[in-house]
């Protein structure tokens, strides 16, 4: 069970007293200043962006605001090219993937995450990389994802797209992150499906794992999230509760979501 | 009875290092994602290695066998990724392609400088002794350790792959790296995994197979791999089970061929021994043909960006006048064995020039250009070759040829295009070229330089500038086409064969003509070679001469006339001039051209492009262009200033934000 002293940074201030350092507790994930690019062209202008321990996070904004290349950042596939990125206080600048993954951040990227030539237990057989054994890894699977015990021979690729994300999501159940990065689950999937995705990231939530998640249609996500960032052209340019959110900005952003929301 | 015994065990002696050695390059197409060329090239140089130990250093053979299997042979598979396939990653398939080309390229090359002066028996375990299978037929040990090796890789290599989480975690990369990546895996540390293993799995073959040929020599023993290609493709690149059936499919054709057809005196008019030799590959050639392909590949489409200029219509005359001139000018001050080298080169570029339509524009890889080159030059010698006439049978002829090789190509892509297009050139070297009706074995045909519009061009002056017009004609034809409809569908082939589907673009159509051009050009240049040298022989056209051509128009700038031009001409003036510098090293334009290559990866789009991005640069002030993008770099929206931007954030522009639409 990934717990908040599993998040515990190694690298606190000795000097600090125990009760100030569960006070100043550094936020699991943080981007400070944070600019990239993808050749020439910057897409992120300075972010700045904290998920604290526990809480789940909402990047919301409107397609290219640059929400998937803040995950990208903060799963490593991305190096920042000014500012900081920090990890649990470490400053991880140009840490590989590989590395952050084994370190206890576990990212769901965009599209289906699986591999479509491996059988769906190859592809549990690859999470167990991220520290669990393969018994681990197969039980928590099937229990959360039946589905998916009947289908272990099959190729990944001939699932169903739910079955695929199901699939994917395996790894975040399994794997016992200390952070969860999750970029568009609900991607090209039925509502159904989606309600039963974000049942999973609630009780993952639940366990006191630290998630950052993006969503282009909040209905979802705000179902879930403690907090809401909103994300436009490059920049963090509204934070808070997800009621605290100004409705105008809600609506310049997020279009339909009061009509959902009222 | 017996000597059909003897066959068979020969036949499955062959196949299981054949099996041995296509398990490589499964295992490392597999788990890498490279179809790896060299293979055969690596089997070759390590069986010469093995052969040092043994047979002149006088190691144990046993200790000799390890030592390169499980040691040098994996260290140098995983330098090689390292230092070289590495930096393919993430680039255009043909990329690393080119740069196991290279890699084979000069494997030959230090091979032959190394060990190809001598020959050589192979040794092989426990010499000529063995067991009886009947009172007739005797299996050597050696024959026996090679099936039972065989056996053991099979089930050593299906255990990693399938049930090791290593294995798995290898073929996760090839299907999706970043994700690999995300899952805790080490992509890179697998790569050089793999590259260690398909090595290891090379040389043991290699040492296995070598015995087979009753002296080592570099080339035949790098094609003896080269057949278990045909076992590999057979098995889809994926499948070992089905790799092991075609290797030994395989592996009994070639010994009953070897047995059973009837033995021609050597190399008669009548090619029934080269079809010997040629089998594997004709099955290679059968089996590419009959596979089922995949469907057509959408998703995978990677943006390759390459800003390579197109120079207008009177920027191509003017250049291609200038250049005449100059060479016209240059050949009056040359002494006459450099007019010759010059005038080679210029030739050779014309055959470059033929794959820059094909490869450059259109995406579809050849290895056979130096083929239809000879098939050109035949064409030259026996039709009049002193005259018009005789380029006019070049170029029909293998354009004709072109066309009739693409016709069953066409469902082929990628890789496999490229591996048909070999495996036709080395059935043309066996079965074709060495016969009487064409270059005779080991001699040259007379080609006649061609007197046109009364003009003679029997001096080596003459004829370079009359090479120089043509080329600088094709070049300027070329690019006219390249501005037009059909230079556009190329271009729009190569991005994307869906979209262009889906545009209603007639494939077959466009892909037939631009093969057929190809080598209609191709053919040219190769009446134009013979005619050059004079005295052109089967070996000048060999199939593996048409790997260097590759490379040289890769690395010049596939994209490029000009770069056509100088490679053609540089590849000549390296192979003498340079030469004779170091005549103690035989092939030094394999090496260079090799060593070229390899380092294609630095700079993608080839030379000619990145000086002119360069100068370009300089003079307009600019940073230099990146070459490539990732294909996921989303539009640029730093100039779109988007409704309800926050005030405290001031536009970098100073635009004015536009007004939130309620």
């Amino acid at each position: 069970m990934p717990s908040a002293d599993a998040v515990t940074p190694p690298s606190a201030p000795a000097r600090a007293g125990t009760a100030l350092l569960e006070r100043r507790q550094p936020p699991v994930i943080e981007l400070r200043a944070v600019r990239a690019a993808y050749g020439r062209i910057e897409v992120l202008h300075g972010i700045d962006l904290a998920l604290p321990a526990g809480m789940v996070m909402a990047l919301l904004g409107p397609n290219g605001a640059g929400k998937s290349t803040v995950l990208k950042v903060t799963s490593g596939q991305l190096a920042p090219t000014s500012g900081c990125f920090h990890v649990m206080g470490r400053h991880v600048n140009g840490i590989a993937p590989d590395a952050l993954a084994r370190a206890g951040v576990c990212t769901i990227p965009e599209g289906r995450a699986i591999f479509p030539n491996l059988t769906v237990a190859e592809n549990l057989r690859i999470m167990t990389y991220g520290g669990s054994s393969k018994r681990e890894v197969e039980e928590r699977a099937f229990a959360r994802f039946p589905r998916l015990s009947e289908r272990r021979r099959q190729l990944a690729g001939t699932l169903s797209g739910g079955e695929q994300q199901m699939l994917a999501m395996a790894r975040a159940l399994s794997s016992e992150p200390a952070v969860l990065l999750l970029d568009e689950i609900s991607m090209g999937l039925a509502p159904l499906v989606v309600d039963n995705l974000y049942s999973v990231v609630s009780a993952i939530a639940a366990e006191g794992v630290a998630i950052l998640l993006t969503e282009q249609f909040a209905r979802a996500a705000l179902a879930v999230a403690d907090r809401v960032g909103l994300v436009s052209q490059g920049r963090v340019v509204a934070e808070g509760r997800p009621d605290e959110l100004p409705d105008d900005l809600a609506a310049a952003y997020l279009g339909g979501l009061q009509a959902k929301g009222g | 009875m017996n000597a059909f015994l003897s066959f068979t065990v020969i036949g499955v002696v062959t196949g299981a290092a054949y099996a041995i050695a296509a398990s490589g390059l499964v295992v490392t197409y597999a788990t890498s994602g490279v179809f790896n060329i060299a293979q055969g090239a690596i089997g070759m140089v390590f069986a010469y290695v093995f052969w040092q130990l043994v047979d002149v250093w006088h190691w144990n053979i046993l200790l000799a066998t390890l030592v390169v299997v499980l040691v040098l042979a994996p260290v140098a598979g995983a330098l090689t990724e390292v230092l070289f396939i590495r930096r393919a990653t993430g680039q255009a398939w043909y990329v690393s392609m080119v740069v196991t080309i290279a890699l084979f390229v000069l494997l030959l090359f230090l091979a032959d400088w190394a060990w190809g002066a001598n020959l050589h028996a192979a040794p092989s375990f426990f010499g000529d002794r063995g067991w009886h299978l009947t009172s007739k037929v005797l299996v050597t040990w050696h024959e026996t350790i090679s099936i039972l090796l065989a056996g053991a890789t099979a089930v050593f290599l299906r255990v990693l792959l399938y049930r090791t989480r290593v294995g798995i975690a290898m073929r996760a990369v090839v299907d999706n790296r970043a994700l690999a990546g995300l899952n805790g895996a080490r992509p890179a540390w697998l790569g050089t995994f793999s590259w260690a293993l398909g090595a290891g799995t090379g040389a043991l073959a290699g040492i296995l197979i070598a015995p087979i040929l009753d002296n080592l020599s570099v080339l035949a023993l790098t094609f003896l791999i080269f057949y278990a290609y045909g076992a590999a493709v057979l098995g889809r690149l994926r499948s070992l089970p089905l790799t092991f059936l075609g290797a030994m499919v395989l592996g009994l054709a070639y010994s009953y061929a070897v047995g059973y057809l009837p033995q021609n005196s050597f190399f008669d008019s009548i090619p029934i021994s080269g079809l010997r030799e040629s089998l594997p590959v004709v099955m290679l050639f059968v089996v590419l043909l009959v596979m089922k392909q995949g469907s057509i590949e959408g998703s995978r489409v990677r943006a390759f960006r390459e800003s390579v200029d197109v120079a207008p219509f009177t920027r191509s005359l003017v250049t291609g006048v200038l250049v005449v001139v100059a060479m016209a000018i240059a050949v009056s001050f040359m002494s006459v064995g450099d007019v010759v080298d010059v005038g080679e080169g210029v030739a050779l570029g014309i055959v470059v020039l033929s794959l820059v339509p094909l490869a450059g524009w259109g995406g579809q890889v050849s290895l056979c250009q130096m083929t239809f080159a000879g098939l050109g030059a035949f064409a030259m010698a026996h039709v009049d070759g002193g005259s018009f006439l005789g380029l006019l049978a070049a170029i029909g002829l293998a354009g004709v040829v072109g066309a009739i090789v693409a016709l069953p190509a066409l469902r082929l892509r990628g890789l496999y295009l490229a591996l048909a297009t070999f495996a036709f050139a080395f059935a043309m070297d066996n079965m074709f070229f060495p016969t009487n009706v064409a270059f005779t074995y080991g001699g040259t045909i007379h080609v006649n330089r061609p007197g046109i519009f009364g003009l003679h061009l029997a001096s080596n002056d003459s004829f370079t500038v009359f090479l120089t017009v043509v080329f600088c004609l094709l070049a300027i034809g070329l690019l006219a086409l390249r501005r037009g409809p059909f230079g556009r569908l190329l271009l729009a082939m190569k991005d994307s064969e869906a979209a262009c589907v889906t545009l209603g673009a007639n494939l077959t159509r466009t892909k037939l003509a631009v093969f057929a051009l190809s080598a209609a050009i191709a053919g040219l240049g190769g009446a134009l070679y013979g005619a050059m040298i004079t005295q052109p022989g089967a070996t000048d056209f060999a199939s593996e001469q048409s790997l260097p051509i590759l490379l040289l128009a890769v690395v010049f700038g596939m994209a490029t006339t000009s770069g056509a031009f100088l490679g053609g001409i540089s590849y000549s003036l390296v192979s003498t001039k340079v030469q004779s510098l170091a005549p103690g090293i035989p092939n030094l334009q394999w090496a260079l051209t090799g060593l070229a290559g390899i380092g294609i990866t630095m700079n993608p789009s080839g030379t000619v492009p990145y000086v002119v991005r360069m100068f370009k640069g300089r003079f307009a002030g600019q940073p230099q262009a990146v070459v490539d993008l990732p294909a996921t770099a989303p539009a640029a929206m730093s100039g779109v200033a988007a409704a309800g931007t926050v005030a405290a954030v001031t536009p970098p522009s100073g635009t004015a934000a536009v007004p939130t639409s309620a």
